[in-house]
């Protein structure tokens, strides 16, 4: 079996678990819809200046309410001591790596994508108008997030205090992915396409999810197996 | 060729050696019972034989090759402490998934198989955290055996198997044996795994304090070992 069909075997198990259980779905989307309802009475609708910083906003919520998925991600292995069964599997850590990144990728941008309509609702903003450019951004930004939150879930998985390890781990290293993410985000959501001035963030964050995919790949093994 | 090879092997947890220069051997078809008191190191030491951890020193190999190779891996089977099976997925499921991980050619139907073998098939479809204790112990020796490993590593088997499950693997480990598979175990229930095994180690504080073959005097007093070799 291959190595992408290895991935997708284990892409496939994680949301199939996830779907009967729907437990870090459930607890990220209401977090993130909680959250978006109650900065939408914390803020200002008619100031201008809020205005601007809604995509950063938007990616605090995207960045919180995500961790609650990926300190599933490995941890959903150690009932019965599951992943000693997958570490044994003649599959590399790599293709189980990014089986569980895709997992996680999906279950995110699924509460992402819901969770924009509401955004929309309280914060009086068009975000569709440049949805294709927006969904760009998403995706772009939201692979950061799931392959370093994947990586720190792995790190964290024989952790006691794994869910505040977790993030402290992530998003460090998230900075300049959510940095660029939210630059990006701020004009898409006020109806203004990717400038040129903005265009060095797309590059960034393209470069970024580039560089750490590969490193995660190449270190996961040597994490798995202490 | 050693089926399992053992040399040196240390393993420390922080200063603590757990494993202190361990060296044995267990041929082709051997089935080597390995026992101790808690914290002898076995467990420390079935984990390193099976690649899910490593050794602080020294070298295991697996019929002469490391075991986190993918095609060594291949040809070992583990049962570990855990059932290593998820609550969440039918009995089928869960089969399916380790036939097709395992890269075998029906994956659906090896699962089947494994499911009847082990007397579960009329529960096929159920999710396991619906099963009994016993019901999800066969499902992990299924699980374990489905592959058609040559080395098997089992960590006490027979700890809180049923009757049922308990006849189903030592059905299972019998064929294996005659079938020429490798078995490493290791166990406090002497008994049982002395009737399995040709050889016995004693580890002692992370040592080996006696290996060899499995004498009639063991399998007629199961304490012996430790009466002769073991710390009092």
């Amino acid at each position: 079996m291959g190595f992408f069909r290895q991935a997708l075997v284990i892409m496939v198990k994680d949301l199939r678990a996830e779907i009967r259980t729907k437990e870090a779905i459930n607890a990220s989307l209401a977090f993130a819809l909680v959250i978006l309802l109650l900065f939408s009475f914390a803020f200002e609708n008619s100031d201008d200046s809020m205005k601007d910083n809604l995509g950063g906003l938007l990616w605090i919520v995207f960045a919180f309410a995500g961790t609650l998925v990926l300190n599933r991600s490995f941890a959903r292995e150690l009932p019965n001591d599951c992943l000693d069964a997958l570490v044994a599997a003649p599959i590399s850590g790599a293709a189980l790596f990014l089986g569980k990144a895709l997992a996680n990728y999906v279950l995110v941008m699924a509460v992402e994508l819901i969770s924009l309509p509401v955004f929309g609702i309280f914060y009086d903003v068009h975000w569709a108008r440049q949805f294709p450019e927006l969904f760009l951004v998403l995706a772009l930004g939201t692979w950061g997030l799931t392959i370093i939150g994947t990586m720190s879930s792995a790190l964290t998985v024989n952790i006691r205090l794994r869910e505040v390890m977790l993030p402290m781990l992530t998003y460090p290293i998230l900075v300049p992915a959510l940095l660029g993410a939210m630059q990006l985000t701020s004009p898409l959501v006020a109806g203004k396409p990717i400038g040129p001035e903005t265009e060095t963030w797309l590059k960034m964050l393209v470069g970024f999810d580039a560089i750490y995919t590969a490193v995660s790949l190449f270190l996961v093994e040597t994490i798995l197996v202490s | 060729m050693s089926a399992v090879a053992v040399d040196g092997v240390w393993k420390f947890y922080g200063d603590y050696p757990a494993l202190r220069d361990i060296r044995l051997d267990a041929e082709p078809g051997a089935c080597l019972a390995l026992i101790g008191r808690n914290g002898a190191g076995k467990t420390t030491l079935l984990r390193i034989l099976a690649g899910f951890s490593r050794p602080g020193r020294g070298a295991v190999r697996i019929f002469g090759q490391s075991p986190r190779e993918t095609e060594t891996r291949r040809r070992i089977g583990f049962i570990g402490h855990g059932i290593s099976v998820y609550d969440e997925l039918s009995a089928q499921e869960n089969l399916t998934l380790f036939a097709r991980l395992y890269g075998m050619p029906n994956p659906r139907r090896t699962a089947l198989e494994w499911l009847e073998r082990t007397g579960l098939e009329r529960v096929a479809s159920g999710l396991v955290r619906e099963f009994s204790r016993g019901m999800r112990q066969r499902l992990a020796v299924a699980r374990a055996f489905l592959h058609r490993p040559s080395v098997l590593f089992l960590d006490e088997p027979f700890t809180a198997l049923d009757d049922r499950a308990i006849a189903v693997l030592q059905r299972l480990l019998r064929e294996g044996l005659a079938e020429g598979k490798t078995i490493v175990m290791s166990t406090h229930q002497l008994r049982e795994a002395l009737e399995l095994a040709s050889h016995v180690a004693l580890l002692n504080r992370g040592k080996v304090a006696f290996a060899g073959p499995c004498t009639p005097e063991m399998v007629a007093n199961p304490g012996y070992v430790y009466e002769r070799y073991g710390e009092n």
